[in-house]
């Protein structure tokens, strides 16, 4: 029931998450952020079983991290995301060991059961997206959607998507898929929060909550 | 690199060689001296030549030493940058009419579409290295579906070359590079690495035998802003004041340039030798080195 989805507009991409952490009927909490700030210009959406999600985007954004420390330089949002796909590649089929033991003794690992959308900006490049899907499939996309809730968010996206929106424009899009989701997704995530990145970094830019956790305990 | 290994591995193989050049005489009367030389420390350090990965007593890898000595014999190579591109140019040692020279290369070689590479030392030594680089640059456009930025395939590279002096027990590889390249973030740069696994950015570097004497004319002639014709023309006036041979022919040279053409793409040139006989001519650098201005 994750809703995941983003777009991009003049000079700047948006991402926008669900923010509940649910496990089975229950739901842990309503404000989980599944946007990671992955370094100063980029941004990493993500949607899956949460310990996969988190396992991964935090090795992703130390990898990025480290390229930074060691080189001097930030990756683009291209390497990052070839980067990213990489490894999710490799999660799906290296062998550790010789081939024909036992398949336990094979080191064969499991997909990481995390879908992504990066969203960066670079100077040369301009603003990006890319659809990084769990089994390794990279696309580099105007917008893209995971989850149940991509069956309205992209249908509305490609109703009134524009290249080269402004960031207004781009909000009220994005509001208009959220209350979609919201009105037809059975069971639909309550909470949102919606992140931009552009040539000033990547940042928060609004959370859109219709339910907030209780803080105190009422009588 | 991730922070989980690479799956792409060179698997080198120890073999024992002796040294391509026999016993260097240079080196052998300096090591009867030691043996006949008063001081104690001297003498103690024949003890701590045959290991690679040991201190001598005055803290020097004798080693790499050695191994930089075994270049200073081998045929030299300079590297110049310019704002447009930047020149290597190779002396070759082993001149015949009957080798290949559209197959076979001595001095130059290509590591990715983006670098190239002039080598001094110990030919075999300077092929593993050379596909160590070439491995090194497709794995990261394997990962990042980019060109290696050229100091970081530098980087990496004399990373493995240290690997040789710190343990293993093998000798470190008798050659040194200048490694010519552009990417988006320099633009062209000239790198030289030694066996000792150091590198440095130059704007004009040589390396191999008399590479002394072509640093300091380099340091005198060099220009900021040369174009690469004006490269050319020094690479080649330096090198026949320090070649050894009495004249300059195009057999005897390699060289190449690494420049950008119109489209933007990165290229590396090799010259033909008839391409290099008119170079020669035209800058008057075919006469016997001692009447060369």
């Amino acid at each position: 029931m994750e809703c995941v989805f983003g777009l991009v507009g003049n000079g700047f991409a948006i991402v926008a998450a669900d923010t509940s952490a649910v496990h089975s009927i229950l739901v842990h909490k309503n404000n989980e952020d599944k946007i990671m700030v992955l370094d100063s210009h980029k941004l990493i959406a993500a949607s899956g079983e949460p310990g996969d999600r988190v396992q991964f985007t935090e090795y992703v954004q130390k990898n990025v991290s480290l390229y930074q420390f060691r080189n001097g330089i930030p990756l683009t949002t291209a390497a990052a995301a070839n980067f990213t796909r990489g490894e999710l590649a490799t999660a799906l089929r290296k062998v550790t060991s010789f081939p024909t033991l036992s398949y336990e003794l094979r080191g064969v690992r499991n997909p990481y059961s995390v879908n992504i959308l990066m969203a960066g900006y670079d100077k040369e490049a301009g603003a990006s997206l890319y659809y990084i899907d769990y089994i390794a499939t990279l696309h580099k996309v105007d917008k893209g959607a995971f989850g149940y809730g991509s069956y309205f968010s992209l249908s509305t996206m490609d109703r009134h998507y524009r290249s080269d929106m402004s960031v207004e424009e781009a909000i009220e899009l994005v509001d208009k898929c959220i209350l979609e989701i919201r009105s037809r997704l059975v069971i639909a995530p309550p909470n949102f929060v919606i992140k931009i990145v552009d040539k000033d970094g990547a940042r928060e830019h609004a959370w859109r909550q219709s339910v907030q956790d209780v803080t105190t305990a009422s009588v | 690199f991730p922070l989980s290994c690479p799956t792409i591995k060179v698997h080198i193989s120890r073999r024992l060689t002796p040294s391509p050049f026999g016993r260097p005489s240079k080196n052998q009367r300096r090591g009867d001296q030691r043996s006949k030389a008063v001081p104690s420390s001297q003498k103690m350090s024949r003890r701590y030549d045959s290991r690679t990965t040991i201190f001598s007593p005055e803290g020097r890898l004798y080693q790499v030493e050695y191994a930089m000595e075994a270049i200073g014999n081998a045929g030299s190579a300079i590297g110049i940058l310019s704002k447009d591109g930047v020149v290597l140019i190779g002396e070759k040692k082993v001149t015949s009419k009957l080798l290949q020279t559209s197959t076979s290369s001595e001095k130059m070689y290509k590591i990715d579409d983006h670098v190239a590479c002039a080598v001094a030392g110990i030919m075999s030594d300077a092929n593993i290295l050379i596909n160590t680089a070439r491995v090194q640059a497709q794995r990261y456009t394997f990962m990042y579906q980019e060109p290696m930025p050229v100091e970081q395939l530098v980087q990496s590279l004399c990373d493995t070359k240290q690997g040789y002096t710190q343990f293993g027990g093998l000798r470190p590889f008798g050659v040194s590079f200048l490694f010519a390249g552009w990417d988006k973030n320099h633009g062209f740069q000239l790198y030289m690495s030694d066996p000792s696994g150091n590198y440095g950015g130059w704007k004009a570097a040589a390396v191999g035998a008399n590479n002394q004497a072509a640093q300091s004319i380099l340091k005198q002639d060099y220009k900021d802003d040369a174009t690469r014709e004006e490269a050319v023309e020094l690479a080649l006036k330096v090198l026949s004041k320090t070649m050894d041979s009495t004249s300059l022919t195009s057999e005897k040279l390699e060289l190449a340039e690494v420049f950008l053409t119109p489209s933007g793409s990165v290229k590396y040139h090799v010259h033909s030798p008839d391409s290099l006989t008119k170079l020669l001519v035209k800058h008057g650098v075919t006469q016997p080195a001692a009447e060369s201005s």
